[in-house]
């Protein structure tokens, strides 16, 4: 089947099996490898991008599902060479170790500022819930959420 | 790991998905958020020959006061059920468990409807409107019929809406100013209930719907006949567990099971009476 979606600002066309994930669609057909799958259970959030400007995990999302739809991935978040606050945030606040959960837990947290501008180190504790780190590095990972609710971002 | 392959429909109307899977029969599965359905046909433990995508069907997403009750369209998401100013004021034990499934994610993509149509025994949201004494409104290719909640649930993962049925609307009763609470014990924050409970109370009448207590969300009648009879909350938390036969698994046995769900419905009830 066809199917036309914007990805990180561009249209996108493209014939698909109907049973393509949208994680894999982009992995595999538009080569935007920035998102990983962990699980593949929706349980780990590794996958999350945005959907309609809201957090999704893309390996529970066809991507038939997704046609006519604006999506933004980890790659989408930078521009004109400058990175996302979020991604800075992680970055000044060691929000990382071995970066796997990394693009997800920085989609799930724009997407929860989005909804929350200025969360409490609890919310933000709550509204990540769906992203897994393995490293168990969380404690970064919140105050790196936390600067840049801060920094009015 | 990918689903086996399937045909893709995209209904525009309910009366076209209705249509769209009359004529494909039982290989055909509605399509609604896919946060049930996508990761059991991913495990190869469902794998209908067609999907029939209802959800661009934005009519059936709303949520309305209707009176007596508030209207809730079957494709209303759960992130939209959660913040509903609406359920806030009308149904807060519905708002809030809503909070409870999955995780931010998953409530911006599942839908009420899609959640109670699987009939996971396991699943938040088919206790809590069970617990309500909620109505769901069903299209099918003969028409529109209602069927109370309490005799929805037939079976593990079985309902009882026809093959060519559609769930399009959830009616739930106002609770008007009862208390409530809503106990979900698990191991980790998005995980399923191991045990849960929706209940609210409202002087003598109650309502108490059990999560993960055997192949069917339960109601606990016996439990509001024993309040509506003058018990005292912890006598009538003792009868919670005699209400199912829970299933034994990695995380907890049966016997468990039956005390967590006593134990849980006796703070349910604290709470919900204050």
């Amino acid at each position: 089947m066809k199917i036309s979606l914007t990805v990180n600002g561009e249209l996108r066309e493209s014939e698909i099996e109907p049973r393509t994930l949208l994680v894999q669609y982009l992995r595999e057909n538009l080569a935007l490898t920035g998102t990983n799958i962990g699980c593949d259970t929706s349980s780990c959030g590794a996958c999350s991008m945005h959907l309609n400007g809201e957090a999704v995990k893309s390996c529970t999302i066809l991507a038939a599902q997704a046609d006519g739809c604006n999506i933004t991935t980890i790659e989408g978040l930078a521009k004109g060479g400058k990175m996302h606050p979020m991604q800075e945030a992680f970055m000044q606040n060691h929000g990382l170790q071995c970066g796997y959960c990394t693009p997800g837990m920085v989609m799930a947290a724009i997407s929860l500022l989005e909804e929350n501008a200025n969360p409490t180190e609890d919310e933000v504790r709550v509204g990540l819930e769906g992203n897994l780190c393995r490293c168990t590095g969380y404690h970064n990972i919140i105050q790196s959420v936390l600067a840049c609710a801060k920094g009015g971002n | 790991m990918l689903p086996a392959a399937f045909d893709y429909k995209r209904a525009g109307s309910a009366a076209e998905a209705i249509s769209l899977v009359s004529e494909y029969g039982e290989d055909a599965k509605f399509l609604a958020g896919g946060h049930s359905l996508l990761p059991l046909m991913k495990l190869r433990l469902a794998a209908p020959s067609v999907l029939v995508d209802i959800g661009r069907l934005s009519d059936l997403s709303y949520i309305r006061d209707a009176g007596d009750h508030i209207a809730i369209g079957a494709l209303t998401r759960h992130m939209d059920v959660e913040k509903s100013p609406v359920l806030a004021q009308h149904v807060p034990l519905l708002a809030h468990a809503a909070w409870h499934v999955g995780d931010p994610q998953v409530r911006h993509r599942g839908t009420i409807g899609g959640s109670i149509a699987h009939a996971d025994p396991a699943s938040d949201l088919p206790a809590t409107t069970l617990a309500l004494g909620a109505t769901y409104v069903v299209q099918g290719a003969s028409g529109t019929r209602e069927i109370a909640a309490k005799d929805f649930y037939k079976g593990f993962l079985e309902s009882a809406l026809r093959p060519d049925e559609m769930l399009t609307e959830i009616r739930v009763p106002k609770m008007n100013g009862a208390g409530w609470s809503f106990q979900k014990f698990n191991r980790r924050a998005q995980d399923w209930a191991i045990v849960g409970v929706a209940a609210w109370r409202r002087g003598s009448e109650s309502g108490v719907g059990l999560v993960n207590m055997g192949s069917t969300p339960v109601l606990a009648s016996s439990v509001a006949s024993a309040i509506a009879s003058g018990a005292s909350v912890a006598d009538a938390a003792q009868k919670a567990s005699n209400e199912a036969e829970p299933q034994s698994d990695l995380n907890a046995t049966s016997d468990y099971r039956k005390h967590l769900a006593s134990v849980l419905v006796r703070r349910a009830l604290e709470e919900a009476s204050r």
